[in-house]
């Protein structure tokens, strides 16, 4: 099989624009992975699909991967004055100092494929697209109408992870009931609390329940609930 | 659960995508009528709805609804370390958790680089075909069920499986939550009387599919019921990722058993069963051909079985950190393609973890399959599918 350097330049000479990534894996696996911009990712996904030596005509596995706001820290050497005192004189010297910077990586959902050809018996080929960020109704291309596999797929990546896929034929939630309105798979979701089955929530329970009506974020059941309380 | 009743979709003025299954248009007279299957019906295998619209008999439109045992195993088991989640890979198909374990245990050692001693893949390759033996067997009693045949084919196939689960218990200690294989090997090695014991049981196994072939193959309401019944192309099966028997049946020669040559697969001569037609009946006939192409590998393993331990004694099985990154790994599950994919992140959890369940996938086309027929046939092309339904909702 090609490698991922050889199919980027396949694609980039036959898709213009495809603006392909090679995503290394450092892992022992080494099942290193393709980004697409998602402009163009029908359309690369569409040759990958026909072209005669690839043919990649089954897409296996598609899934989403959740990357939250990341703060990381970075030792910078950074050279400044520093003004010392030696036996009553000052002095002003440069010094370098390693100094601990922060700085926020911003998050961004991923959906990833995993795509195999049984014409040719050859794969993995990973093909992975990243969002802009990570808020609600966030979008990326849908792969459905290349590989029909995609189809329940992606909608468990919207039902869990709450991504749009534009293009898709019936984009509904797969796996959670349609009036719930989180993502579970997030990294950053709060599970409800046992209070909404609990009939005489008090103490703790109670509290955390409190806390909960206040949040957005939350289950079906909650908001009928809400719901109740607002007839009232 | 509040009920999504009213979202039965018989939307007939929206028109289906390119690739979405034929319009198929009522004729006129008379009303459709928006029939729920399930989720407690005896024919969804578990608690699986599926709503349709009939036009009389015919089919006009199915969607099916997922869900109701849904507990995200995923997220669970991002809290938890590597070895914790494998107990809950059994839950996923209960009638096939050793081949679960397998494929996870796969990707892991793919993400780790761990090496499986000999014995322990031998062992792996033994318990792996017996799944298939005991899942191939009950889907074909299964779906005789569903034909009408009340009992007796499923019964039969339930006798050989109880013999292959009590095989089950005697090594690993459970019939069905086995949690028996381990990152580099399996959890303890089998005594040469359970060898004897899994020869024995084999013995008996080809007189047991004779009598199944001879009941059931020629037998004049399976043929008139499943031939010609939820026909499946190639090429729809392809594109929708359609794995396992399923696969086969529509004449796709597609076995990760010989793609992927996973384990020692490459050191045994088995034949992959292909079908011509793609309908209920050949894939109720390559269920039975794969069960015999099972015993000639348990049979060839059993022969070639060397000694030696089941687990590197060095190999760190719990609390081990993977290097940051990612891997894909799959077996040919019984009934599909069951697939991990991980990611590391470098701490003892996995970042992410991906179930592939074929269960699931492979209803992707029960639309396209029952479209146009007989709501009876529903029951039965939907069993001739396989699925169960801890893996299709996890």
């Amino acid at each position: 099989m090609k490698t991922v350097e050889e199919i980027k330049a396949a694609i980039d000479a036959a898709v213009p624009g495809a603006g392909v990534e090679i995503v290394p894996n450092p892992s022992v696996s080494a099942q290193h992975s393709l980004r697409l911009a998602p402009e163009a990712a029908v359309a690369v996904a569409t040759f990958l699909r026909d072209d005669a030596e690839l043919s990649l005509d089954f897409l296996s596995n598609a899934t989403g991967v959740d990357w939250p706001d990341k703060e990381v820290a970075e030792k910078v050497k950074v050279t400044r004055l520093v003004t010392k005192t030696v036996d009553g004189v000052e002095t002003t010297a440069e010094e370098t100092v390693e100094e601990t910077q922060k700085h926020v990586v911003p998050g961004c959902l991923e959906a990833v494929y995993h795509l195999f050809s049984v014409a040719r018996g050859h794969g993995p080929v990973v093909i992975r697209m990243k969002t802009a960020n990570r808020t609600d109704g966030v979008q990326l291309p849908s792969l459905t109408p290349v590989w029909r596999s995609a189809e329940f797929q992606e909608r468990e990546i919207f039902d869990l992870f709450g991504i749009v896929f534009t293009g898709h034929p019936d984009l509904r939630r797969l796996l959670m009931w349609e009036e719930f309105k989180d993502h579970p798979m997030r990294r950053d979701y709060v599970e409800p609390d046992d209070f909404e089955y609990e009939p005489t929530a008090h103490d703790d329970v109670l509290k955390r329940a409190e806390a909960h009506r206040s949040r957005e974020q939350g289950s079906g059941i909650r908001d009928q609930e809400r719901g109740v309380e607002a007839a009232q | 659960m509040s009920s999504s009743a009213t979202d039965i979709s018989v939307d007939l003025a929206k028109p289906p995508g390119w690739n979405r299954p034929p319009l198929i248009e009522p004729d006129g007279e008379g009303e459709l009528l928006e029939l729920a299957m399930g989720p407690h019906h005896p024919s969804t295998h578990g608690v699986f709805r599926m709503d349709v619209a009939l036009d009389g008999e015919r089919v006009i439109r199915l969607k099916p609804v997922f869900g109701y045992l849904h507990r995200n195993h995923e997220k669970l088991a991002e809290g938890m370390s590597y070895l914790a989640s494998m107990p809950f890979t059994d839950r996923l198909d209960y009638m096939c958790p050793l081949t679960n374990n397998w494929a996870y245990a796969l990707a892991v050692e793919k993400l780790t680089g761990q090496e499986v001693p000999e014995r322990a893949e031998y062992l792996r390759v033994i318990l792996g075909e017996l799944t298939r033996v005991v899942n191939h067997a009950s889907a074909i009693g299964f779906l005789t069920q569903e034909m009408g045949a009340s009992g007796t084919p499923l019964m039969y196939a339930f006798r050989e499986r109880e013999k292959i689960l009590d095989l089950f218990e005697a090594l690993t200690g459970a019939r069905m939550m086995v949690n028996y294989m381990r990152f580099g090997g399996c959890r303890v090695d089998a005594t040469p009387a359970w060898l004897a014991g899994v020869r024995k049981v084999l013995d008996g196994l080809p007189k047991f599919a004779d009598e199944f072939e001879n009941l059931l193959c020629s037998n004049e309401i399976v043929m008139a019921r499943a031939q010609g019944v939820g026909i499946l192309r190639p090429e729809l099966a392809v594109n929708a990722g359609i794995t396992g028997p399923m696969l086969r049946a529509s004449g796709v020669n597609y076995d990760i058993r010989k793609v992927d040559k996973y384990g020692i697969y490459d050191r045994f001569k088995f034949r992959v069963p292909l079908g011509d037609h793609g309908d209920v009946y050949d894939r109720f006939m390559i269920r039975l051909l794969e069960m015999r192409e099972s015993f000639g590998i348990i049979d060839q393993a059993l022969k070639d079985i060397p000694g030696g331990p089941v687990m590197d004694p060095k190999a760190k099985v719990r609390g081990f950190r993977p290097k940051a990154g990612e891997a894909y790994g799959r077996i040919e599950g019984p009934k599909g393609e069951l697939g991990f994919y991980l990611i590391s992140d470098g701490g003892p959890n996995p970042y992410r973890y991906r179930i592939r369940p074929p269960s699931l996938i492979n209803l992707t086309v029960l639309e396209d399959m029952c479209l146009g027929s007989n709501v009876a046939d529903v029951v039965l092309i939907f069993g001739s599918v396989d699925i169960v339904l801890g893996e299709v909702d996890r």
